[in-house]
């Protein structure tokens, strides 16, 4: 399997900050990636440049094996990008802006107009054809730029945050129809925030942030990685909340989290969970601490991620706390 | 930056995609096209009503004569904004990303945008001419010379939205294009003879309103739509002798400067 996506050592500097520290990307031909980061972690900056419309300070980027710096017009006629922002002229009408968009891959009049029916119809908006689209709901909008991603049906699809901002219904559809895309081989590329997402929808995943790659895996592998089960205590009084970390420190493989607002702490164990959990709760009603909720649970994305970037945060050589608590 | 050449017939096709688009647009949003037609029409009523008692061209030359071709003049420098204005717009949408990630050409953005625009002047100089009929201006020299008149008016117009384009890329926002080419354009058409005959300015500025390219289109015009009289004699300026020619230099002026200005900044504004 050839790899359609090679990414190698890009960099990014904007007057003050970095983008992208030396990222290296690797997807091969038929899955998907799924690039993981917060907000301002280099994720949109890094789809900018395998899409060609950005150009790295360092390093090199070869999409369906040409090279985004040497013929970006030969990327561009593989890629189908879709961006966080949709992409779509509000005063054309859905057929308007698909057929614009095919005419502009040099297609026929014939056939940008026959592609861009069908593009309507396989995403649910024939009714909506002939409507400009600004009277679209975000979910439909979203979908006629997906749309507008596939009119050349390239090999390689670049999706950034395409669920972002959607209510949960049209994520799932969107979902629906991600899936159906790659189930038919596309390559895709996918950036996100959401944990569930990736692990919905990628073969891979690579954590990002501050610009560089700080995991890479499967979602298992990552979910490993981060340690076994976790267990997590929430007490009726918050005063307690350092009781109660600290009888988890006992048994705990790796860091304590402690959420205030919600009362909780959450610590992975490395075995026996449901053994160290005993042990906690005999602890804590030894000390007396009152608990509104226990619970054992498999390690999430969300875990991996608070985890992974929360060691970053501490490593900042600012030693300034970041704001990357996952509120997903 | 990597320059991926294309050829110019996929400059034309690309460019006239984007035209289609933005005519689609006027269509769409008819309120743009009703502003846009209202305000010569304005200026035609103002200025024979209010100055026309006022401002005297001379040798019994009627005002409203003298006054259409300013106003022609002025309506198509002012449409110009509509260029940049269009163009600010697109840069902030989330559109110029699906253009830049497909293997168009990268002028036909602007090439569209410049085109589309020469149809709001061709109705805007319609809806004028028929205006300046209804107030008893009147073409005197012949088909010929009339069209001759409209078209150096459409070729300087063309002209100048690649100048107020290339601002429209520089500008952050529709709001500053607006008003930086208000700044620009009002000391451009009133310190011209758009509105007052040249004799009437101090000679401190009558040199710049010899030269500027507002007055000689101003004086094309009327030398084509024959609205002069030979009782008022010409200045001696080079420029005010042989208007068209000196029109005809500032149209191809303009487009060298401006148009690669234009697809560089393009390139530049839209890789932020």
């Amino acid at each position: 399997m050839a790899d359609m996506i090679r990414a190698t050592g890009l960099v990014k500097r904007y007057k003050n900050t970095t983008a992208l520290a030396g990222l290296d990307l690797v997807v091969p031909e038929g899955t998907v990636l799924g690039l993981l980061g917060p907000n301002g972690a280099g994720k949109t900056t890094a789809v900018r440049i395998l899409a060609t419309l950005l150009q790295p300070d360092e390093g090199t980027a070869e999409v369906a094996g040409i090279d985004v710096l040497a013929d970006p017009m030969g990327v561009r006629a593989r890629i189908g990008l879709s961006g966080q922002y949709a992409a779509v002229d509000e005063h054309l009408t859905g057929f308007e802006n698909l057929e614009m968009v095919g005419r502009l891959y040099g297609m026929s009049r014939q056939k940008a107009s026959v592609r861009a029916r069908d593009l309507l119809e396989r995403f649910d908006l024939t009714d909506a054809a002939d409507r400009p689209s600004k009277t679209y709901s975000g979910g439909m909008r979203r979908r006629l730029d997906l749309a507008g991603a596939l009119v050349a049906e390239p090999p390689v699809l670049i999706l950034d945050e395409p669920t972002t901002g959607l209510d949960p219904r049209s994520r799932q559809q969107m979902w629906t129809v991600i899936r159906e895309l790659v189930s038919d081989g596309t390559t895709l590329l996918l950036t996100t925030q959401y944990l569930e997402e990736a692990d919905l929808l990628a073969d891979d995943i690579v954590v990002i942030d501050h610009g560089q790659a700080i995991a890479r895996g499967t979602a298992d592998e990552l979910k490993s990685q981060t340690g076994g089960e976790r267990i997590e205590v929430v007490v009726a009084d918050v005063e307690r909340l350092d009781d109660a970390a600290r009888a988890l420190t006992a048994v705990a493989h790796g860091e304590v989290q402690r959420d205030p607002a919600r009362r909780s702490v959450t610590a992975a164990v490395e075995d026996d969970g449901a053994g160290r959990l005993m042990q906690v709760l005999q602890a804590l009603r030894a000390d007396g601490v009152e608990l509104l909720d226990v619970g054992l649970r498999r390690p999430t994305l969300d875990d991996v991620f608070l985890t992974l970037t929360g060691r970053a945060a501490e490593n900042d050589a600012t030693g300034t706390p970041t704001e990357k608590e996952v509120s997903a | 930056m990597s320059t991926t050449r294309t050829s110019p017939l996929r400059v034309a096709t690309d460019g006239w995609v984007v035209a289609k688009r933005n005519v689609i647009k006027i269509k769409r949003v008819p309120e743009i096209l009703v502003f846009v037609l209202l305000s010569p029409i304005m200026f035609v009523l103002l200025f024979a009503y209010v100055f026309g008692g006022a401002i005297d061209p001379g040798a019994g030359l009627d005002y409203k004569e003298f006054l259409i071709g300013g106003i022609f003049a002025q309506t198509v420098v002012f449409g110009a904004t509509f260029t940049g204005a269009g163009l600010a717009e697109d840069m902030q949408k989330g559109i110029i990303d699906r253009f830049r990630s497909l293997p168009m050409s990268r002028s036909a953005v602007l090439v569209g945008r410049t085109t589309s625009d020469i149809i709001y002047n061709v109705l805007s100089l319609a809806i004028m001419a028929l205006t300046g009929l209804l107030v008893g201006w009147r073409a005197r020299e012949g088909v010929l010379d009339t069209l001759a008149g409209f078209a150096l008016l459409l070729l300087f117009a063309y002209a100048v939205s690649w100048v107020m384009g290339y601002i429209g890329l520089v500008v952050p926002s529709v709001e500053v294009i607006n008003n930086a080419s208000f700044l620009v354009i009002m000391p451009l058409t009133f310190v011209s003879n758009a509105f007052v005959p040249t004799e009437d300015f101090n000679s401190v500025l009558r040199p710049f309103v010899e030269w500027n390219p507002v007055s000689a289109v101003t004086q094309a015009c009327r030398e084509l739509f024959g609205n002069t009289s030979a009782a008022v004699p010409l200045p001696d300026a080079w420029s005010m002798q042989n208007p068209v020619l000196y029109t005809l230099f500032w149209i191809v002026g303009i487009l060298i400067v401006f148009v690669p200005l234009s697809v560089r900044q393009y390139r530049i504004a839209s890789s932020r």
